[in-house]
């Protein structure tokens, strides 16, 4: 009897810790997002929603400080976009390749590569961006400055690759080999195969890995920080300096009063921000969500 | 000499996989609009032989094939595109495999592969293909629902009629109805029965009741050898081989 008392109280304890672990994650996103809108939301007393988020300048320190941070948005949209343009198509074609092209043992080496792309600290990244892509776009273009949207896109965009490539591959490494078997006894060409049936089979998991790389992108902060130029102007060009959002909150964090406006400020950005990743994530749910029904 | 009714005319083939083999010195014809059944036990070189008729063994990296092969007096290695090879000689597989799309698009796959677009011609095919495999009357008010909504027995006769879209010569059956209850499996076996008056069909079953219930021509496989082929009703009644009589009876395998 006894044991059998034992094994029951072990099962219930299992259960309710793996449930606690469960409850306490979504806790903590509603705990950071409630401790974002606490010290955000104290900005629009003397601010209203509309001249915050469409307001086109950002003089924080200024007198009267102004908090309009379209300059922002349009910036973080304008690098993410750039680098999503450049990523994507190349991370896809990548994991195409790696997955159902490449010979066995030049396939284990691109995903040791890729893996170590991933491993290297944004902040190096950044730095390499800034002393050597910077003044090649320089140059190139003939620009005063090399710290540019396009150069913080091609930045972010070698940061975004390795998520990208790793998640899509295995995505399409999972798609069952009878899948392609069927189509290639149907007379299907190995490129038809591959573009056909397996892209289309591995395509909720390469979307993940789309939106995953892109958050990844948003998100990011030192690196884009580094090359941008961080000018709070609206963009009318990729060969401009911008400033993104994230920038502005890890470069203004320190030099703002707490619990001052501009310290409501940024906090404020950091609940649109918290927006936008959660779009994003709810955007690419629904689409998951449509496709395996 | 060649028969000329023969679709399949197979001359000292053998595979190997390695240093294994996997099929020796078969010699064998198949004739048009047969069901030619195969049985024999596991690793006996039945499925080896179905994917020899469309070379699906090429993808095998380690296979080695010897000998000749030629369907409709054309050498299947040398005369053919191995595209309209596979295009002419279909394959259903054991387990029922429909994309991951809807009833109509897995029908037109093998056409939009051919780059047939004309909606006319598409839906035509997914009527008479389904038509033939008997599923048209039960999907025919969903057919932009996706596949895999269907049952087990529908999905492998789906797989048929993906097939039969492609207006093939010969279809290769491996083992389709060892994933179904014995009611899809009958349905399976009465289509089987239609079809064979427009196709040659292959059949390995590991059923030996099925090869019998269906069967025109029946051959047995063992460990890589053909022991022996002939009328179905003659193999189940007065088998040549003490192999086969034991293999049917069930006293092995």
């Amino acid at each position: 009897m006894k044991p059998m008392r034992v094994r029951k109280l072990k099962e219930w304890l299992i259960e309710k810790t793996i449930l606690l672990s469960g409850i306490f994650s979504v806790v903590f996103v509603l705990l950071i997002f409630l401790f974002l809108l606490r010290e955000g939301l104290s900005l629009f007393r003397g601010e209203s929603v509309i001249d915050f988020i469409f307001g086109k300048s950002w003089y924080p320190i200024s007198d009267p400080p102004r908090f309009g941070i379209l300059p922002l948005i349009l910036g973080s949209l304008l690098v993410t976009l750039g680098a999503a343009a450049i990523s994507v198509p190349i991370g896809i074609a990548a994991a195409l390749y790696i997955a159902e092209i490449a010979p066995l043992r030049l396939r284990e080496a691109l995903k040791a590569g890729i893996e170590l792309l991933a491993a290297i600290p944004s902040v190096v990244i950044g730095f390499i961006g800034m002393i050597t892509l910077g003044p090649w776009i320089k140059n190139l273009f003939n620009i005063p400055t090399g710290l540019t949207a396009l150069t913080g896109s091609v930045t972010l965009a070698f940061m975004a690759m390795p998520t990208i490539v790793s998640i899509a591959e295995d995505a399409i490494t999972a798609v069952p080999r009878q899948y392609r078997e069927a189509a290639i006894a149907m007379g299907a060409t190995k490129w038809q195969t591959t573009w056909r049936i397996v892209a289309r089979a591995a395509r909720p998991g390469m979307l993940a890995a789309v939106m995953l790389g892109i958050g990844r992108v948003i998100g990011e902060t030192m690196a884009v920080m580094m090359v941008t130029g961080n000018a709070a102007i609206i963009p009318t060009s990729f060969l401009q300096p911008v400033r993104t959002l994230t920038a502005t909150i890890a470069a203004e964090m320190g030099e703002s009063v707490q619990g001052g406006p501009h310290y409501a400020a940024l906090f404020a950005i950091g609940i649109v921000l918290f927006v936008i990743t959660f779009l994003i994530n709810g955007v690419a749910d629904l689409y998951l969500h449509r496709s395996r029904r | 000499m060649v028969d000329p009714a023969a679709k399949f005319s197979i001359r000292a083939f053998h595979v190997h996989y390695g240093q294994f083999s996997a099929l020796r010195d078969l010699n064998l014809e198949i004739l048009a609009n047969e069901i030619f059944t195969i049985i024999g036990p596991a690793n006996s070189g039945k499925t080896t032989f179905l994917h020899s008729l469309n070379r699906l063994i090429d993808l095998v990296p380690a296979s080695r094939c010897r000998g000749e092969i030629s369907l409709d007096g054309i050498n299947i290695r040398h005369g053919l595109e191995i595209e309209s090879l596979r295009r002419k000689v279909g394959i259903v597989f054991a387990l029922p495999l429909p994309l991951p799309i809807s009833i109509f698009e897995n029908v037109v796959y093998g056409l939009r592969m051919q780059g047939i677009r004309d909606p006319r011609l598409l839906n035509e095919a997914v009527e008479r293909s389904l038509r033939e495999s008997y599923l048209w009357e039960e999907v025919k008010d969903r057919l932009r629902t996706p596949a895999m909504n269907l049952s087990g027995g529908q999905q492998q006769r789906l797989c048929m009629a993906r097939i039969l879209a492609g207006q093939p010569d010969v279809l290769l059956f491996d083992e389709p109805t060892s994933g179904l209850d014995p009611i899809s499996t009958a349905r399976i076996e009465e289509t089987l029965l239609i079809l064979k008056k427009k196709y040659t069909i292959i059949l390995v079953t590991n059923n030996v009741a099925q090869a019998a219930r269906v069967g025109d021509r029946t051959a047995f496989f063992l460990m890589g050898d053909m022991i022996e082929v002939s009328d179905t009703g003659k193999m189940f009644t007065t088998p040549a081989d003490q192999r086969t009589s034991d293999y049917i009876t069930g006293k092995f395998g």
